[in-house]
């Protein structure tokens, strides 16, 4: 502990400094003290540089080329993201290529004895005639940008939240955490329902659908964040870059934020699978995405009344709405497995 | 303890306070509850007007929200847009709910750490990796497609092959309901059945899931390992010492989901068309009847509070590291 | 094979033979990175009354050794082999079964008394239930013989202490408490792995004499398992020094400190700091670190590291026989055992310990296991290999270390000790 503390800005100066200056940096202490070898905790301008920039980099590389190894080799994981990825571009390329548009109004209506799923209509067609499948296509595509914008919006602003809470603490923490607690206090889906229905009114579209549902559920990401920076700013690292004098946003930016990224890109996977839940939750209710725009919840709400007779208007979307959550979260899950494996190890 | 626990009811008091003043003026920019009546041409002008004092709609904010949380705290939630007394209404349907959400959470919570604690002791073997799957499916679920699959590919094929209805899909009871007490009980539980089932197989899966990673992390725990080094009975290890301290961590988590479980309830209400909070709630935003919303979502946050402050008594029971911390 | 060979030279037998055998002990994990050989045929005896140290770097196998013995491994681990308490197999016990063994006949101290205590029970209640689970008396009494044990331990105010929690307590009182579990059922065998590694030097001192105390109450054998040298030249009796998971060096505390027949050994013992010295002695640290534990290894494991390599200690891995006389128990696993053993000389390179006297020693040292000194000519007694590590001035790595110790009849490092208590 007393040679972290020698390093602080007004504390003694440490005694390799001279040493440094001359060309021999100081190994064993460096050895003993600061886990990563790239940054060096000393004083002088060139090595700041140096201690910085490559050594972080390169160890970055590094880690990110393992991470990325231990996701490949998660056949579910792999999976999912391909199922994932054929249903965006998939829903994209058949919005502009398939003979119906989702507003289409076909010449085959869903009535008993018809409109079950064809060669022509391969998910059937609704009773007002239209195309199922162009239906669904549009839904999902509608679905998975809004669950995207949602995993950006709520990532940045817990990220931010939950960054400045747990490195600043202080006066800055109890604020910001008495605010998520806040937030929390009333059932998220009920906040959404009251400015679902404001927005309904003023417009139906996906992007506020997806701004709404954005500003309100980064909380969980803050607490992560805050935890993960609580105990992060405490590490020797830090230390050794605020000795250097790095000013608190360089610190948070290209020290902590690193450092915490892994978390934080797990959560914002799980964010797009509860995005993807809560919006076709919305649309359900009427409260989210209106038509003449359609989304998974929508059709299943106007499916549900004919579940039994017209199978098709219901089990389609609802297949859709859950095959999406389950590999978003199967990938969330093998994310988790390729950045912190101590986690879901066998226990030795 | 005692320290602890008024800390802990005066940050609740504070959260519930902060949290009526978010609800309000959130639900009082949300929209005109007169509205509908401005544009009908026959309604006279004093008319409006009268309404529009009685539901304090020309008063300054502040002064609306404390005449509003002074009566509320007295029982008193104003009128419903129909010029009814919201209070009464309230009243009813929040029986309905909470009934349905404390069974489902008491059954859901026994499922998760059963399910959690086996996984765990099983870890990697069928039984895990069938609970790790059921989970995820569940998770993927949302609660109106459960409620819907329940409905319409479970109960009316069942209710169907039995003969008559045992799965009731609407509502909280049938009609005109008489007989004695056990039939009458029966067509409670043929109608409580499936929606608690639906919420329960909604919230229990995260939980299971936690309760797994928190028992493993405390049996690899070294006083795990030195419970068994003292040679007690593998039972005893398990519960007096693996157990009890994996359920620390979960009562947080548990407390947390509160807001979710009374979320979902919204949903299995609209889909088993229980007369509930949810659906007298989502009645009260079509129509922007602005007390009952904020009566709604007040006594959510009573309770989410309510239940956060005693899982942090839990909390503290179950961690003296807490309790004299 | 090695195992016949220690059979043939453990400690000489007391009345009752041995309490605790281990023969050929083997303990694999499968990891996703491949099977991880963590221990790879230990044999040890433990007599009566006596105190065996294990010594070795973290990763030796030492505590896995200690944590098989007493059936504590993971599932994921495959043992083979053989441990023995009284002649009664251990080793693939059911839990049940162990039952009675653990805690009674064997007890163990753990190395972090920060975790090793349960956080929600207080500690009288802890101690009760080791008390409890082997011994038929009443939650009240066993409340009573809780305040005793940690009398015995050392707790001020027993009587008031007994109903706190571990978290009211500091690192050392928590280690008398489990040192008071230990010793609560009076065991014939106390298995410690590193019980003061994770505390305050100041503190050691005290848990080491309470770990002593405990010994003298219960006449309980220990295994102690430490990679503190000074720990064992304070308490043990006989020493074994384990590297890569296998006994590379056996033998009596004075055999291991005055007649090291191993090279790792002298390394250890030169990376040692000393305060019963002037001061002038430098540290002489083993370069690199220990082998990789997974896959099979070729040849010593110790080669990469050894400034004495040749050819055959990267073909062959050494046997672990007996040195010196032939009655000696002293048993080494070194192509060179003898030669090593009658140098007597420092092996490896002197460094400083303070970088701070200016541009001296520095150790710079290739740890992905190139050494251009493997091809050196085939050491002769008294051989200093010191000057390919670093620049150390030639002063400085000549320094008889060994030698000047090696006086029969001083204890040097227990002296350490002594003055800590």
């Amino acid at each position: 502990m007393a040679e972290h503390v020698d390093l602080r800005p007004g504390g003694r100066t440490p005694p390799q400094v001279g040493s440094d200056r001359a060309g021999t940096p100081p190994r064993r202490k460096a050895r003993r003290g600061w886990g990563k070898p790239g940054k060096l905790p000393v004083a002088g301008g060139e090595s700041r540089h140096l201690g910085d920039e490559h050594g972080l980099a390169g160890d970055a590389r590094k880690q990110w080329q393992i991470v990325l190894r231990r996701f490949v080799h998660q056949p579910r994981a792999m999976i999912s993201l391909g199922v994932f990825a054929l249903l965006g571009v998939g829903s994209v390329v058949a919005g502009a290529l398939w003979k119906y548009s989702y507003t289409t109004l076909t010449d085959q209506i869903a009535a008993p004895g018809q409109g079950a799923p064809s060669w022509a209509h391969p998910f059937g067609v609704d009773p007002i005639g239209h195309d199922l499948f162009a239906q669904v296509m549009q839904g999902t595509k509608e679905d998975i940008q809004t669950a995207l914008l949602v995993a950006v919006i709520s990532t940045a602003i817990g990220t931010t939240i939950g960054a400045l809470a747990g490195y600043f603490r202080g006066m800055v923490d109890p604020v910001l955490m008495r605010f998520t607690d806040l937030i929390l206090s009333v059932p998220l889906l009920a906040i959404l329902a009251v400015l679902g229905n404001i927005a309904a009114k003023q417009s139906g579209s996906w992007l506020w659908v997806a701004i709404i549902i954005g500003v309100l559920a980064w909380t969980y990401v803050a607490r992560l964040v805050r935890a993960d920076f609580l105990s992060l700013r405490e590490r020797d690292f830090v230390e050794a870059a605020r000795a250097i004098g790095a000013s608190n946003r360089r610190i948070i930016v290209r020290h902590l934020l690193p450092n915490a990224l892994g978390p934080i890109i797990v959560n914002a996977t799980l964010t797009v699978a509860n995005a993807i839940l809560l919006e076709s939750t919305l649309s359900y209710l009427g409260l989210g995405i209106q038509p003449p725009q359609v989304s998974l919840g929508t059709l299943v709400a106007s499916g549900q009344g004919d579940a039994t007779t017209f199978w098709w208007l219901f089990v389609f979307p609802a297949a859709f709405i859950v095959v999406m959550i389950l590999c978003v979260n199967f990938i969330g899950d093998g994310l988790r497995e390729a950045f912190d494996p101590r986690k879901t190890r066998v226990r030795a | 303890m005692l320290s602890y626990l008024l800390r802990r009811l005066a940050a609740s008091v504070v959260i519930l306070l902060l949290s009526s003043m978010m609800v309000f003026l959130m639900v009082a920019k949300s929209g005109d509850p007169l509205a509908t009546l401005r544009l009908n041409p026959h309604i006279p002008k004093a008319v409006i007007a009268a309404r529009s004092a009685q539901l304090h709609l020309n008063d300054p904010l502040p002064k609306r929200y404390w005449i509003w949380i002074s009566n509320a705290i007295h029982g008193n939630f104003g009128l419903t847009i129909g010029n009814q007394p919201v209070a009464p209404q309230l009243w009813s349907h929040m029986v309905v709910t909470l009934e349905m959400v404390l069974i489902a959470t008491a059954i859901a919570i026994v499922l998760a750490i059963t399910i959690g604690v086996l996984s765990a002791i099983r870890q990697g073997r069928t039984f895990d990796t069938g609970a790790a799957f059921t989970n995820y499916l569940f998770i993927s679920i949302p609660v109106f497609v459960l409620g819907l699959v329940l409905k319409e590919f479970v109960a009316i094929p069942i209710n169907s092959a039995i003969g008559h209805t045992v799965l009731y899909t609407i509502g909280q009871q049938s009609p005109n309901l008489s007989g004695g007490f056990f039939s009458r009980f029966g067509n409670y539980a043929g109608h409580a059945v499936l929606p608690i089932l639906t919420l329960i197989l909604v919230v229990y899966p995260s939980w299971s899931i936690y309760q797994r990673s928190s028992m493993l992390e405390a049996l690899d725990s070294d006083y795990v390992r030195l419970a068994r080094a003292k040679g007690l009975r593998p039972s005893r290890v398990l519960i007096r010492h693996t157990l009890r301290n994996a359920l620390i961590p979960v009562t947080t988590v548990i407390a947390l989901d509160f807001a979710a479980i009374l979320g979902g309830a919204i949903l299995v209400e609209q889909v088993f068309s229980w007369q509930g909070m949810g659906t007298w709630f989502l009645g009260g935003i079509t129509n922007l009847d602005v007390n009952t919303v904020q009566a709604y979502l007040l006594v959510t946050a009573f309770f989410i509070v309510l239940f956060n402050f005693i899982a942090d008594i839990l909390y503290g029971v179950l961690d003296p590291r807490i309790r004299y911390g | 094979m090695a195992t016949t060979a220690f059979d043939q030279a453990g400690a000489p037998a007391r009345a009752g033979g041995p309490l605790l055998v281990v023969e050929d002990l083997e303990v694999d994990f499968k990891t996703a990175e491949g099977t991880v050989h963590a221990v790879r045929g230990v044999s040890l005896r433990l007599n009566p009354g006596e105190v065996l140290g294990i010594v070795g770097e973290s990763g030796s196998g030492k505590s896995v050794t200690a944590m098989a013995t007493m059936g504590l491994l993971a599932r994921s681990a495959v043992t083979r082999g053989s441990v023995r308490y009284r002649n009664e197999e251990l080793l693939h016990r059911r839990e049940k079964q162990l039952m009675p063994v653990r805690g009674k006949a064997i007890s163990m101290i753990f190395q972090d008394p920060m975790t090793s205590l349960n956080p929600v029970y207080s500690v009288g209640w802890q101690i009760a239930e080791a008390i409890r689970a082997h011994q038929d008396v009443s939650k009240e009494e066993a409340m009573r013989l809780a305040i005793e044990l940690l009398r015995k331990v050392g707790i001020p105010n027993p009587e008031e202490r007994v109903t706190s929690y571990p978290h009211e307590f500091s690192g050392g009182m928590r280690q008398r408490v489990v040192i008071a579990i230990a010793i609560a059922n009076n065991p014939e065998v106390i298995l410690a792995d590193e019980p003061t590694t994770a505390l305050d030097v100041t503190v050691q001192a005290q848990v080491l004499e309470t770990l002593r105390t405990a010994l003298q109450v219960t006449h309980a054998a220990l295994l102690l398992i430490t990679h503190d040298l000074g720990v064992i030249a304070g308490l043990a009796d006989r020493v074994l020094v384990m590297y890569a998971g296998r006994a590379v060096e056996v033998g009596t505390v004075d055999d291991i400190f005055y007649r090291p027949a191993m090279p790792y050994t002298i390394g250890l013992l030169g990376s040692l700091p000393r305060v019963d010295t002037d001061g002038s002695e430098l540290l002489r640290p083993i370069p690199g670190s220990p082998p990789s534990m997974v896959g099979e290894i070729a040849g010593c494991p110790f080669a990469p590291r050894c400034p004495r390599a040749v050819d055959i200690c990267w073909e062959s891995e050494p046997a672990l026989v007996p040195v010196g006389a032939a009655a000696s128990p002293h048993l080494s696993a070194c192509h060179f055992a003898e030669e090593v053993m009658r140098a007597g000389e420092p092996l490896f390179a002197a460094t400083s310990a303070d970088t701070e006297t200016g541009p001296g020693p520095e150790l710079d040292v290739d740890t992905d296991g190139h050494r251009p000194e493997h091809d050196m000519p085939s050491p002769e007694p008294g051989y200093v290999l010191a000057e390919g590590f670093g620049r150390a001035g030639p002063g400085e790595y000549e320094i008889p270390l060994m030698e000047e110790e090696a006086r029969p009849g001083e204890e040097p490092d227990a002296s350490r000790h002594r003055e800590e208590t």
